[in-house]
């Protein structure tokens, strides 16, 4: 009984301090973020005030920094989901794109099907492209061995210039730079449909989607025998190959999950909220952001919502902060300044080497006394 | 005349593939200190971004275009010498540095454009280098410093060490080689290498910073680093091929091939080459990997 508490004790104090340390490098980054406000002669609490009225002043700003949460969730899931393989899946943003530009395609091409069926289709035709374009990643790293990294990059590009080739060319709308509207049939269902409260936002039923994909995920992850190959191998792929676990296999596996998740961000994106892809000049973000959220999460799924809603009101309360003269970049510097912290476990590792040097110090000085 | 035509042709897509491969040399050679030293960085984008702006800010402070090139060395320095910090002392994962990195250059350039010009989007034009002969004095720089890079890497005890720390960090250390010291001074010289890379873009081939100049160069340096094998003449051949591809796409629209396609050339074929399909391109062994001192 005693060792049983005992336990729950340890696995308390564990939780909190994980849960701590991300928070305290979210406090020095955003007291970082007010000390640059205030350096250029501006004033940090109004610059914050104008944040969170920005982001969640009313209704409609809620629901439009729900909208991005949607995306961010998503993303974060796809970046958390290859982590826990040991993978850095940094092609999350190519896949968010063929997500999105194959959804344009299933939108456009299918006509005269049911809502119902049109939108399941067109959902799965994005989560799949998702999956296709990290598969090919994952079966690069499982078969030649070659840095998951290096081809994420390289295939973030490769889907920028597919997708405008598709804008320019099969899903072409003549003189414009962007392409071929979805059918009605293939929109998400939106909240101001129904809610006069969110008239003026385009929060969709997506948001409940990625719920959704999150609890999926921390399914597969924790409570599934496949869940727990993946997490073997991220751990310790030799031990797991020992095991008698197939160390390829589950990295081509969790490489396609985080791919299905990326892509369905993407076609979440298309059928709830663009209708539509522009040409790209430049990334969307969501695949880079997706890094941020999922490190601050802690690379765990209700983590990733959790995290996912922070950067969301960072990202949204930007434009309010715009109007009010302080520059919307000071949020992107934030999230830099975040990801530096929490993905280094800077305040982890800080910490704990004052800690080491203090015991050193004390021993030579038991040394010196001795 | 037809064939005077087709030199002319020639001539003018040679010149724009070498003047296309500047930038992409000096990031490619700054990477190439980092990942030989086996410290992976993602951010030379992000350095060559604030290399671009540092150059433009301190030639509008001075005047001098001399000013603004070494004021993009200090700064690209610097941002070397964080992500030096954060893989060697903290030991953080260094892709994720690098990105952090990207996400900073990107906000802080353009913050600072809002509040030193007073407007988003660009800058006023400063003064820049510039061109003597056919191209600006960085297209020769870049040369030069290939060859002393190669030089330095291959041929200097220095070089051997750097070599060593890479491939393999314990054995280095125990032959009394400063594993720490090494990587902290490579990857600055990366980051003063991709902030020069920053500073041909804005004082060299332009007069001013404009958001989102660098435009993925930083990534194509990359990918030139990896085709061309870890090596600085490999590299600097492989971003004049770069330099081709994007000078080809500018000559004409009435190529067999989309334009879109010779854009992604250069990501394709260089994950051709580090799958080996192409001669098999193989990173530094301890590339990525944080030294633990005392570790078994």
């Amino acid at each position: 009984m005693e060792s049983g508490m005992n336990e729950f004790k340890e696995n308390l104090i564990k939780t909190l301090k994980e849960i701590a340390y991300p928070l305290v490098a979210i406090f020095i980054s955003v007291i970082a973020g007010g000390i640059l406000v205030y350096a250029v002669g501006k004033d940090p609490i109004v610059a914050y005030t104008a944040m969170i009225k920005g982001s969640l002043g009313d209704w409609n700003k809620f629901g439009e920094t729900l909208v991005t949460v949607t995306s961010l969730i998503l993303t974060g899931l796809s970046i958390a989901f290859a982590f826990k393989c040991n993978l850095f899946n940094i092609g999350v943003e190519g896949q968010f794109i063929m997500g999105a530009i194959a959804a344009v395609w299933a939108g456009w091409a299918f006509t005269g099907l049911p809502a119902v069926v049109h939108l399941t289709l067109t959902l799965l035709s994005g989560a799949f492209a998702g999956g296709l374009w990290a598969s090919i990643i994952g079966l690069l790293k499982a078969k030649v061995g070659s840095h998951e990294v290096i081809n994420g990059i390289m295939m973030n590009y490769i889907a920028m210039y597919t997708s405008n080739y598709l804008v320019r060319t099969l899903l072409n709308v003549p003189g414009k730079a962007y392409s071929v509207d979805i059918a009605d049939t293939a929109k998400l269902w939106r909240f101001s449909q129904a809610f006069e409260q969110f008239k003026h936002s385009r929060l969709h039923i997506g948001i409940i989607l990625s719920l959704i994909a999150a609890l999926a995920a921390y399914y597969i992850l924790n409570k599934t025998v496949r869940g727990y190959e993946i997490r073997a191998v991220g751990i310790n792929p030799h031990a797991a190959e020992y095991g008698g676990i197939s160390v390829r296999k589950n990295i081509i596996l969790s490489m396609i999950v985080s791919g299905l998740f990326a892509g369905l961000a993407g076609g979440i994106m298309t059928t709830g909220v663009q209708y539509r892809v522009n040409n790209l000049f430049g990334f969307t973000g969501y695949g880079l952001d997706g890094i941020a959220v999922s490190l601050v999460g802690n690379n765990h799924p209700i983590g990733v919502i959790l995290s996912a809603f922070l950067f969301g009101v960072l990202q949204k309360g930007g434009p309010l902060m715009q109007i009010q003269g302080i520059p919307k970049e000071v949020v992107g510097i934030i999230q830099g300044i975040i990801i530096l912290f929490v993905a280094a476990n800077f305040v982890k590792v800080v910490t704990e080497n004052i800690k080491l040097n203090r015991e050193l110090k004390k021993q030579t000085v038991k040394e010196e006394v001795e | 005349m037809e064939g005077v035509g087709m030199f002319t042709i020639l001539g003018i897509i040679v010149t724009a593939s070498i003047r296309s491969a500047t930038p992409l040399i000096f990031a490619s050679l700054g990477g190439n200190f980092s990942e030989r030293s086996g410290v992976f960085n993602i951010g030379l984008e992000g350095i060559m971004t604030v290399g671009a702006f540092s150059a433009v800010f301190f030639s509008f402070k001075t005047g001098s275009p001399w000013a603004g090139l070494l004021g993009a060395m200090i700064v690209g320095g610097l941002f070397g010498l964080l992500l030096a910090f954060m893989s060697i002392y903290i030991k953080a994962n260094q892709v994720i540095v690098g990105t952090a990195i990207n996400i900073l250059a990107a906000s802080l350039t353009t913050f600072l454009l809002v509040e030193i010009w007073g407007r988003p989007g660009q800058t006023d034009n400063v003064e820049y280098f510039k061109a003597v002969g056919p191209f600006n004095i960085f297209t020769y720089l870049a040369f030069v410093m290939v060859f002393i890079s190669y030089y330095v890497l291959y041929k200097t005890p220095f070089g051997l060490r750097v070599r060593a720390v890479g491939e393999h960090p314990r054995a280095a250390d125990t032959l009394g080689v400063n594993v720490y010291a090494i990587r902290y001074i490579c990857v600055i010289i990366s980051g003063i290498l991709a902030g020069i890379g920053g500073a041909s873009l804005s004082i060299g081939s332009m007069s001013l910073f404009k958001e989102g100049m660098v435009a993925g160069r930083g990534f194509i340096a990359l990918a030139a680093l990896i085709f061309g094998k870890w090596n600085p003449i490999g590299a600097a051949l492989a971003c004049l091929f770069f330099g081709f591809a994007v000078a080809l796409e500018t000559v004409g629209n009435n190529l067999p091939v989309p334009n879109e396609f010779l854009n992604a050339l250069p990501y394709i074929m260089t994950m051709f080459a580090v799958s080996g399909f192409v001669g098999r391109a193989v990173g530094p062994a301890a590339g990525g990997i944080p030294y633990e001192k005392g570790e078994k």
